[in-house]
């Protein structure tokens, strides 16, 4: 009995050399127009990012060109004396960005070591959703919360510290903060009740990013400390903040990068004042946000220009730092262990 | 038979007493350290209101509630301290900090939000405030004229279009920088990145001196949109390209090894996978759109009539008409205000929780 299989003649011939046959063979056309596709709409997002900072920049040359350095040690904001300068106006812009920094640090390190170490589980997952939230509510309610409910009360605590800190230069105030009838409206609309409410959308921001690095901490340095006997804040002391140093830093920074650009709660509440102060309990000062957005309206094209520069200003100072807060955050290990 | 181990007999009385099953409990608060606390909130309040209040005569509820607990916090060190020791007076003491420090965090925003609503509930019970908008209702005018519907509609086409815009942008821009990962992308992420520092109201400048004053356009919905575009797709592109590159490279990995091209991996495997971040991202975008103020007051006037057309005439939005509105310095005009503000609140409350519903639903099924 015989079968006849069919054997098929030996594929390869013995000649053929033994390499290894090519494991990418090269894009499939689906995937050329996708990546073609996906490139072209990187390119658009670069020309137009890239367009605004350059454009920013370029506009600055002739503002620069006519006022030359002293735009930037003039105080005063005279456009139509030609007087323009913004020396006032960074020094209130980083005062306003100080006070939300200092309010909104220690406030934002505790809540984020609050949610990752101390919080009992139903709390935890709760003040997540707060902290949230409060960076998605719009930044013309905190000035509307600073300007009508906060600064009725806050203007007591600036006299209590002009009263008995007015020695120093910071809290001092032009008036006597002793007087039986005293002056509120000396300490209304001042650097320190715009901090106060940019402080509240700086805080979820750097909470945020802390929260996100301390939950990084690793667990077996953690439970060893704690074997060693330690204290939940003898674990935070000794493991989870040296680890977190980075992301605390960073995080600060871009809040504070947040803080130096905000507009409409500042606008809300200071009143402008062109002058080179250190006195932040005192009515009036200026942003340079505040200063855009107050001006731009009757500004002729050479002022719009100034007002660029000034913005342009403002841009490469949050630029640079976060620019810095990103090499902070990049540092702190994070985002490894997604891995499978 | 031999045993080769010797097994060690445990006699059933020479064992040391049963220990109770259950695990020591590793963080005690006994009654008396709950008395301590409780008690020390106490003694300080009482030391507090004698001292502040009469013998400093200091006013300002604030002020009483900072020294209320700084008083609080040297009364329970010091009660503590009596019996333990140092590490855990530190404990106790850090402790109470944060949870007041996350307490304030949570009463600042309840405020807010309570303070919104309470201060433009009066607004908010007239049915016109929804229907009307202010097309020749004075500011002063009592609150059963005019509404804020040309603010609230607005908003949402300026945000829609916005959005439409951004998101693919964003989204695209995130996937050319995690999967394609062409030769500019490393280019692309730095000038991204650094744009998401630009403060609003640049983008809004910028819109204003390109499209209005060079290209003469008037100042319409449309600018507004733009200039939103331009915040929006660096943080939607931004958060997008973390929400990617946290999706394991396994499951990319398994899909190639099926056969399946990169567009597939991407649209199949990729972009589902980090669905819940991508939603979040643009949700996070959308709610800072919502609340632009400076781009608006920059890139569209305020108008106080119905305009819902983005291409003529300016479009009011409720942050515009909020900023408007409060610098009247009308009290009904104010009013009306907290009304947008609540309206506005009631908008990003609404993302908010979709947002987390979204979020919630996909971890459940994966």
């Amino acid at each position: 009995m015989t079968t006849t299989v069919d054997l098929a003649p030996s594929p390869t011939p013995p000649s053929e050399p033994r390499a290894p046959r090519r494991l990418s063979p090269g894009l499939q056309p689906s995937d050329r127009i996708f990546h073609g596709g996906a490139t072209v709409i990187g390119m658009v997002v670069l020309a137009l990012t890239g367009a605004i900072g350059l454009f920013l920049g370029y506009q600055s040359i002739p503002t620069l060109h006519t006022y030359g350095l002293h735009f930037f040690t003039e105080t005063q904001w005279l456009p139509e004396l030609n007087k323009i300068g913004i020396a006032a106006v960074l020094v209130g812009t980083v005062e306003v960005a100080l006070v939300a920094m200092v309010v909104s640090f220690p406030l934002a390190l505790m809540l984020a070591l609050f949610i990752t170490d101390y919080a009992p589980k139903r709390i935890k997952s709760w003040l997540i959703s707060t902290v949230d939230l409060m960076a998605a509510v719009p930044s013309i309610i905190y000035g509307l919360w600073g300007f009508y409910l906060l600064q009725p009360h806050a203007i007591n605590v600036a006299r209590f510290l002009s009263q008995y800190v007015g020695w120093f230069p910071v809290f001092h105030v032009d008036t006597d903060p002793n007087a039986a009838v005293w002056q509120q409206s000396r300490y209304t609309s001042s650097a320190f009740i715009a901090g106060l409410a940019v402080a509240m959308m700086a805080i979820p921001l750097a909470c945020a990013i802390m929260r996100g690095v301390f939950d990084q901490a690793p667990l077996g340095e953690r439970e060893a400390a704690m074997a060693l006997g330690g204290t939940r804040f003898g674990v935070a002391r000794t493991v989870v903040l040296p680890f977190a140093k980075g992301g605390v830093i960073g995080g600060t920074m871009l809040a504070l990068g947040r803080a130096l650009g905000e507009t409409a709660a500042v606008l809300i509440i200071i009143s402008p004042a062109y002058d080179i102060k250190p006195r932040i309990l005192e009515a009036g000062t200026q942003t340079t946000s505040a200063l855009i957005a107050g001006n731009f309206g009757n500004a002729t094209k050479s002022q719009l220009s100034a007002l660029l520069t000034a913005g342009f200003v403002l841009f490469v100072i949050t630029l640079g730092v976060n620019s810095i807060a990103a090499v902070f955050i990049r540092r702190s290990r994070s985002g490894a262990g997604t891995e499978i | 038979m031999t045993t080769l181990y010797s097994v060690p007999q445990v006699d059933e009385d020479d064992a040391p007493p049963a220990r109770p099953r259950t695990p020591r409990r590793i963080r005690s608060f006994t009654p008396e350290d709950r008395f301590a606390a409780v008690g020390s909130v106490l003694a300080s309040l009482a030391l507090v209101d004698v001292a502040y209040l009469h013998i400093f005569y200091f006013s300002g509820l604030l002020g009483f509630l900072l020294c209320w607990y700084v008083a609080y916090l040297v009364v329970y060190g010091v009660v503590v301290s009596l019996a333990n020791p140092r590490p855990i007076v530190v404990e106790r003491l850090v402790t109470s900090t944060l949870y007041l420090a996350s307490a304030v965090v949570v009463l600042a925003l309840g405020s807010t939000v309570v303070y919104i609503f309470a201060k433009g509930w009066r607004a908010l019970v007239h049915v016109n405030f929804f229907t009307h908008d202010m097309a020749g209702v004075s500011p002063t005018a009592p609150l059963t004229q005019g509404g804020i519907l040309h603010a609230i509609v607005g908003t949402v086409i300026e945000v829609g279009i916005a959005v439409a815009v951004s998101v693919p942008l964003g989204i695209g821009t995130a996937v050319y920088m995690t999967e394609v990962r062409g030769r500019g992308s490393k280019l692309v992420r730095t000038v991204v990145e650094s744009m998401t520092a630009l403060p609003e109201i640049l983008a809004g400048l910028f819109v204003y001196v390109v499209l209005i004053i060079e290209f003469g356009l008037s100042k319409t919905g449309l600018a507004v949109s733009a200039a939103m575009a331009v915040t929006m797709v660096p943080i939607i592109a931004r958060a997008g390209e973390v929400a990617l590159r946290v999706v394991p490279g396994g499951l990319r990995e398994a899909s190639s090894a099926l056969g399946a091209t990169h567009w597939k991996t991407v649209v199949r495997v990729v972009l589902p996978s980090a669905a819940a971040g991508l939603v979040t991202a643009t949700i996070l975008a959308i709610a800072r759109g919502i609340g632009e103020t400076a781009i608006p007051l920059i890139c569209s006037g305020a108008s106080s009539f119905m305009n819902t057309n983005p291409v003529q005439e300016p479009m009011n939005s409720l942050p515009l008409y909020i900023y408007t509105a409060y610098t009247t310095h009308e009290s009904l005009a104010i009013t009306r205000a907290f009304g947008a503000a609540s309206v506005l609140m009631t908008m990003v409350l609404v993302l908010f929780v979709t947002a987390r519903f979204l979020v919630r639903d996909k971890k459940v099924r994966r």
